[in-house]
């Protein structure tokens, strides 16, 4: 498995960290309902097929990475930068 | 029919015709009084003892490929009750206990082999946390003996003590750990579910589950629908699916565990032996070959497959471990899809769906827990009560804040 980060180039699976799946990015404000965040740290949509989640390249350019990848095959469809943080938080 | 040595004797004298088939393979009714969705360890052990323990007559299991086609058939079969948190402590104790009368209880030879578990330790912290956790296990009634280095010694004397990035400092020995074989657990309770009159129901894929109002009335399949009282969902890494066909979204994140065996030897890993700092445990099996593995590839999947850069950490840790393994062969390796949880531990609990109830979260140790999983989901779905020794494996425990989390790692879903 290999990531094309967007900054370095195609790199080995094993330069990267994985945290788990992109709905990290919609950080509940920090007055939101404990349900939402409940769904937020806890709860996924886990698709067999399609999906997004997000990497870190610890040993290249320490970005993290939206990556778009089919959990079945294996493949990697798209690799992106995730944008600045958002006004309600965006990634730590 | 019931097995014996009587019966492989005469059975061996005129040419082995008697034997019938392990279960029957009945078409599905058109309804059931309950519907266990998934044939895997989980589901069989779950079917039986509703039958057994709780008197229902009228079940089915229904499997969308074959019999023990899940992950019941690619685990690495160990069995133990070394858990430290109150909640699980007593969940496997229970699970241990089932498992020593299980082969009589079956009429089924499941080759549970009660060889010893070494959980190597390489600090003094280390020690300490398993001192600790051998302490909580003898609170349980279970067995737990902390070995230091010249008592390792004494059980594997083939390992690399001197190792320069973690050296051997000992081992908790946990003597009635070992192992079962995986496919003989999955056969034994759909024979003996059978025996009591469960359907067992092969490539029937369960598509939909019918809700009215708020109660459950049946499942949609590939043979078709299928009324049903009580319905289970019991299917380990598909479980976000099969919920999402009720309108549930689960804590669960489902990843791949490969694992490795090699070619045939003889007898030469008496134990279990696990190192977890190296992420790598290895047991020899029946058969000869050693059966090994590591940690998850820990990124979501859903291929019975990982990727190469596991396969080489593991053999890595294990040939820093014990060096004589090395010229072995490696035969086969594989994946399962492991249903990973926010904490680590399992769920059984009833949904909000009346009727519907759900058995998944077994991470990466679930073969362990089929007895008791099956005992306690059979109980909930019985009696609308959880069973003491899992009332803790609430669903909405993660809400809740009452989190089971035996690792401490926090609630990232593949770190556990
Ligand atoms: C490599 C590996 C090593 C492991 N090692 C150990 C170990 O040493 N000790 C330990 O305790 N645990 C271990 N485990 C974990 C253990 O195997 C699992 O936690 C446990 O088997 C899961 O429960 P199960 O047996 O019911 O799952 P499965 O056997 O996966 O059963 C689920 C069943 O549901 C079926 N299903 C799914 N969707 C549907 C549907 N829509 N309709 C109908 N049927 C459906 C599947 O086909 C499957 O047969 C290991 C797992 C792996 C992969
Ligand atoms: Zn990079």
């Amino acid at each position: 498995m290999r990531l094309n980060c967007p900054h370095c180039g195609p790199r080995d699976r094993r330069e990267f960290y994985y945290y788990g799946a992109a709905a990290y990015l919609d950080r509940p404000s920090p007055d939101a309902p404990a349900q939402a965040w409940d769904d937020y740290l806890h709860n996924r949509d886990n698709p067999a097929g399609m999906t997004q989640d997000l990497w870190y390249h610890e040993q290249g350019c320490t970005a993290w990475l939206k990556v778009t990848r089919n959990t079945v095959t294996h493949e990697i469809i798209a690799v992106d930068a995730v944008a600045t943080p958002k006004a309600s938080g965006g990634m730590a | 029919m019931r097995y014996s040595g009587l019966k492989v004797i005469t059975e061996g004298l005129f040419g082995n015709k008697g034997w019938k088939p392990a279960w029957r393979t009945p078409d599905p009714k058109p309804e059931y009084d309950a519907i266990i969705i998934g044939g895997g360890g989980h589901g069989l052990s779950t079917a039986y003892y509703l039958a057994k323990n709780h008197g229902f007559t009228n079940i089915a299991v229904l499997e969308k490929g074959y019999l023990g086609s899940g992950n019941i058939g690619r685990n690495t079969t160990i069995v133990r009750a070394n858990y430290f948190l109150p909640g699980n402590s007593e969940f496997y104790s229970h699970s241990l206990k089932l498992w020593e009368g299980l082969e009589a209880d079956l009429n089924y030879n499941v080759m549970h082999s009660q060889r010893g578990l070494i959980n190597l330790f390489h600090s003094d912290g280390q020690r300490d946390a398993f001192a600790r956790r051998g302490n909580s296990m003898i609170n349980q009634g279970d067995d737990a003996i902390l070995l230091d280095r010249e008592g390792v010694r004494e059980h594997l004397p083939y390992l690399d003590f001197e190792q320069t990035r973690f050296p051997i400092y000992g081992g908790l020995l946990h003597p009635r750990g070992g192992t079962a074989r995986h496919d003989a657990v999955a056969w034994g309770y759909a024979r003996a579910a059978d025996r009591r009159g469960v359907d067992l129901i092969q490539n029937c894929e369960v598509t939909g589950i019918d809700v009215e109002n708020g109660v459950v009335r049946g499942v949609q399949t590939t043979r078709g629908s299928i009324r049903a009282k009580k319905v289970a969902i019991v299917v380990a890494g598909r479980s976000s699916q099969v919920a999402a066909m009720a309108g549930m979204r689960l804590p669960i994140e489902s990843h791949v565990l490969q694992a490795f065996v090699t070619e045939g030897l003889k007898p030469v890993i008496n134990h279990v032996v696990s190192f977890g700092m190296g992420h790598f445990y290895i047991s020899q099996s029946d058969k000869g070959g050693l059966v090994f593995g590591g940690d998850i590839d820990f990124y979501a999947s859903y291929a019975s497959r990982g990727n190469l850069p596991m396969v080489e950490h593991v053999m890595e840790a294990g040939m820093t471990l014990m060096p004589m393994i090395g010229r072995a062969r490696v035969l086969r390796s594989w994946g399962g899809i492991m249903d990973m949880t926010p904490d680590g531990s399992p769920i059984i609990d009833r949904t909000d769906i009346s009727g519907l109830f759900i058995d998944c979260g077994w991470n990466y140790g679930g073969f362990k827990a089929v007895p008791a999983s099956g005992w306690c989901m059979a109980h909930l779905m019985a009696t609308g009560e959880s069973h003491p020794v899992a009332e803790k494996f609430k669903l909405n425990r993660f809400a809740t804040g009452h989190i089971l989390d035996e690792e401490g790692t926090g609630s990232q879903h593949n770190l556990h």
